[in-house]
């Protein structure tokens, strides 16, 4: 039997140890009516190299083009040094529980101290966590916070730049609490447009810079507004970004979030990823999640343990301050790995990779007839939104066609921009003579469409 | 040279390992750009410095790979390797969460015959993989009650009973969901009082959340009684399924009226814990309950699969995208491998390790529920207690004997707990070899019990002064 050592006679043997007839009298206390009589309509098993054939077969049912992918929208394929997969699938970290047993644990611990500095020195803050589930619930968590913080408010103001699954995820969490949500539309410069939605009712202020739409926000006066009416500012940043650009902590906010994707994990059909955030020092007994501090053991030598666990579920159970009991560990060695192999002239240097990608496309395709950006003067990073002749499903199957992948829909994900807006996103990883490419289909469709 | 420098301390300006090629566009023009004001403090270290530095962190690490890890309610078992290549197959591991259906069949087959296994496992036929974590499911599950009642116009059920031997997570996602947790006492035996569960019972209740078998490792024999009673009531029933191991192939808990549970695919079906993560929480549920699951659920018609983003019933999205598929894969090649018959062979012989750590312990420690027990049980150090010694030293001590420890202080219901489960992963020869150290330091607990407090010795660090991470936090490196 895969994966179970017990032999027949081992079987026996233990059985006579512990004092039974046979394996049925062990499950004894479970009531005769409620014991199953069959067995499980499950697939009968296949050895490993069935299971690889198979698994072969199924990975072939999917399929990327080859000649390239200008597919974003949250998820971004990014180059991954070897040493980051290398390091992290050593068994030593992948096999180890939650290290609550610091002394056995010093490799995990040690790791998460050194990613709470990188993420929080990213950041801008002062201090991070050892991470969440993924960015959009880091978000939710956030207002979660703000909400503990100030119960006496009633509102959160979220930006409409938001990502559609960072906004669907606090619906569902918000719905059954007293805070009300109160969408800030974005502006014709594709900027979160506040005015006069922050009050001394809101109790926190959420934004995304590069926005869903790939627009860079004015993150300065966002923070400034929210700070104006007491409310807790919370940003959402894209950690590639963050190399180059303004951090929320340099920009004056009080939580910073996002989703960790980018810094060293494969997109893997969406999950698993891992989530940030980073906030300041005073908030520390109310953040959610794992936190890894420095102390010392008797001999006075240095040490990491997790700490301030009486926020926690496992403690506190109910008074919590979540009841999230995992940080996605794996995934956030793979970020710390990542951070430390790009250094910061390495991640400047993916995040300028990036940008000048996405400069060069717009550029070329706003001198396309009947192409636009829908936001020509809006500073943008590695993403932008552009208004086609036709609906962006068909120019999708036409990017398609000539052997790429096209952008996200918009039509779909953001209908505000109505169905010819697509969402077209660059890496470092793109190539040249592939934008050239999308360019010329693009082209080819201009001159489809004006004919 | 001091091997146990930080990245930071080995850091030196002008070091990095990756680097770009040529670009081949003209260069990035950040005019006009809200550009950082200084670049983050990164550590700046070759690529071979940088190996040695995570080789060297991992050996700091006790893993199932390396040892034993008999940790109570976690099913550290072994985590199949054949999972990891599967999680590497480009296939999977490069498919935007964004392709079009028709572009990733292989992924949706994959999560579709997925919730099939867990469907048949549990026998509640409608499953989602939406949730990330354990937590998550729970706190999925009891939205997903929440909307049941409000579909109901039964809002006044705002109450969720939670017997005092339950994780933590259940109060605390209880919370989150806006509603009240209240507890349940457990009986002399471990088990649910049923009596005080019924006074309790009312109009307000929304849930009954039981943990079967409990964290105690005792099957609740009234299980159905207490289903039976929670829906008189008009509640509904939720089963936390971090114990499932101990079921798979011999009892459904939809036999038993549970309505909803979560199942954890990082203990049940092997995927790796990680040293924290990454999970998922799948969940289960009746019929009835299905039309209020998560988005987006995976939907079979005669074109193929497709993700429905939009029911109008459902609860909405717990985080970005589908689900966290490459577990949900690894899950599955776990699955592929066990058939009918080895899932349940994995409930029998996790159960048959459990007893028989139990039968050859029971006389160095006291085992509070001397009866038999499913995949895990629980001991505690009362014996020990005239020398001093406690359960963490106990644990602490395993650390220098080779093993990881048991969880200890867990369930809260039990005083100085070591709870205890083997898995079915394990041989007899090294269940004999932990009983052999565990005799070993009942002795050393009769003998010389002060030489406990010391342990662990042969570890990077001794017990650590936890108090002084709280009093003087230093939750990040600082440049001195």
């Amino acid at each position: 039997m895969p994966f179970i050592p017990n032999t027949d006679a081992d079987r026996a043997e233990l059985l006579e140890a512990i004092g039974v007839q046979s394996v049925a009298e062990l499950f004894e206390n479970i009531p005769a009516e409620l014991r199953l009589a069959e067995a499980l309509p499950v697939p009968e098993g296949i050895s490993e190299d069935e299971l690889m054939r198979e698994l072969g077969e199924l990975a072939s049912w999917n399929s990327t083009p080859a000649g390239g992918s200008f597919l974003g929208g949250g998820m971004y394929r990014h180059a991954i040094p070897a040493v980051v997969g290398a390091l992290q699938s050593r068994q030593e970290f992948v096999t180890a529980y939650t290290p609550y047993q610091p002394e056995a644990s010093q490799g995990t611990l040690t790791a998460f101290f050194e990613f709470q500095t990188m993420i929080a020195e990213l950041l801008g803050m002062e201090i991070a966590n050892a991470s969440m589930y993924e960015g959009c619930s880091a978000l939710a968590e956030a207002v979660l916070m703000a909400m503990g913080l100030q119960r006496k408010r009633g509102k959160v103001v979220v930006s409409a730049g938001l990502h559609p699954h960072t906004r669907r995820t606090l619906q569902t969490i918000l719905r059954w609490t007293r805070l009300e949500i109160i969408e800030a539309p974005l502006g014709p410069d594709g900027r979160t447009a506040l005015g006069n939605l922050a009050d001394a009712d809101t109790c926190a202020v959420a934004v995304q810079s590069p926005n869903f739409v790939g627009v860079i926000e004015d993150l300065e006066s966002l923070a400034a507004t929210a700070d104006g009416v007491g409310a807790l500012s919370i940003c959402s940043a894209y950690p590639i970004a963050c190399g180059l650009l303004q951090s929320p902590g340099e920009a004056g906010f009080d939580v910073a979030v996002g989703d960790g994707q980018s810094l060293g994990v494969p997109v893997q059909f969406g999950g698993p990823s891992f989530g940030l955030f980073a906030t300041s020092h005073k908030y520390v007994r109310k953040i959610p999640g794992r936190l890894v501090g420095e102390t010392i053991d008797r001999l006075g030598r240095r040490g990491f343990t997790l700490t301030f666990q009486a926020r926690e579920q496992h403690i506190r159970r109910a008074k919590a301050t979540s009841n999230i009991c995992t940080n996605n560990a794996l995934m956030a060695l793979r970020g710390a790995i990542y951070l430390a192999a790009a250094g910061p002239e390495g991640l400047r240097e993916v995040a300028e990779h990036c940008l000048a990608k996405a400069q060069y496309a717009q550029r070329e395709i706003a001198r396309i007839p009947g192409f636009e950006p829908c936001f020509p003067d809006a500073p943008f990073f590695n993403e932008f939104a552009v208004r086609c002749p036709l609906p962006a499903r068909e120019v999708n199957r036409a990017i398609d066609g000539a052997g790429m992948l096209g952008g996200v829909d918009l039509a779909q994900l953001h209908p505000g921009l109505g169905e010819n807006a697509l969402l077209l996103a660059f890496t470092e990883l793109t190539e040249r003579t592939q934008i050239d490419r999308l360019l010329n289909t693009l082209s080819g469709l201009s001159q489809t469409v004006t004919v | 040279m001091n091997k146990d420098l930080l990245l930071y301390e080995k850091s030196r300006a002008g070091r990095r390992t990756l680097r770009l090629g040529a670009l081949d566009v003209p260069a990035a023009d950040t005019t006009g750009l809200p550009l950082r004001q200084s670049p983050p403090d990164l550590p700046q270290i070759g690529e071979l410095e940088l190996v040695r530095h995570y080789v060297r962190l991992s050996k700091k690490n006790v893993s199932i790979a390396d040892s034993f890890y008999p940790l109570g309610s976690c099913t550290m078992k072994y985590n199949p390797l054949a999972n990891e290549v599967a999680a590497t197959i480009a296939g999977f591991s490069e498919a935007h969460p964004l392709l079009d259906a028709g572009r990733c069949q292989g992924a949706l087959a994959v999560m579709k015959r997925v919730e099939e296994f867990l469907a048949a496992v549990t026998g509640l036929p409608c499953v989602t993989l939406h949730p990330a974590a354990g937590a998550q499911g729970e706190l999925s599950a009891l939205l997903v009650a929440n909307a049941h009642f409000a579909a109901r116009g039964e809002q006044a059920r705002t109450k969720v009973l939670i017997p005092d031997s339950a994780h933590g997570t259940n109060p605390a996602s209880a919370a989150v969901a806006g509603l009240e947790p209240v507890t349940v006492s457990s009986g002399k035996d471990g088990l649910v009082d049923v009596d005080d569960l019924q006074s309790k019972l009312g109009t307000d209740t929304a849930g009954f959340m039981v943990t079967n078998p409990n964290t105690l490792g005792l099957f609740e024999p009234r299980i159905a009684e207490i289903c039976e009673k929670v829906h008189t009531a008009g509640a509904l029933v939720y089963m936390d399924g971090a114990n499932l191991n101990a079921l798979m192939g011999i009892a459904r808990p939809a036999d038993f009226g549970v309505d909803m549970m979560h199942t954890n695919l990082h203990k049940t079906f092997s995927t790796p814990h990680g040293g924290g993560g990454p999970g998922a929480g799948p969940i289960c549920v009746s019929e009835e309950l299905g039309v209020y699951l998560p988005v987006p659920r995976v939907v079979e018609s005669e074109s193929g699969f497709h993700l429905e983003t939009d029911a109008p019933e459902s609860i909405g999205m717990l985080r970005g995208w589908s689900s966290n598929f490459g577990v949900i894969l690894r899950a599955y090649a776990y699955m592929r491998r066990l058939g009918p018959d080895g899932v349940r062979r994995v409930a029998e012989n996790a159960v048959i390790n459990a007893n028989y750590l139990r039968v050859r312990l029971r006389d160095a420690y006291h085992v509070p529920f001397d009866g038999l027990c499913m995949h895990e049980f629980v001991a505690t150090t009362r014996h020990q207690r005239p020398g001093g010694v406690h359960a963490v030293d106990v644990a602490k001590r395993l650390i220098d004997l080779g093993h990881h420890p048991m969880t200890v202080y867990f369930p809260l219901v039990v005083n100085e707990a070591m709870m205890i489960e083997p898995t079915e992963t394990e041989t007899k020869e090294t269940l004999d070899a932990f009983v052999e150290d565990m005799l070993l330091i009942a002795d050393e607990a009769r003998e010389r019990p002060e030489s406990l407090h010391d342990a662990p010795l042969s570890t990077p660090v001794g017990r650590l002064d936890e108090g002084r991470a709280v009093k003087e936090p230093v939750l990040r490196f600082r440049r001195g």
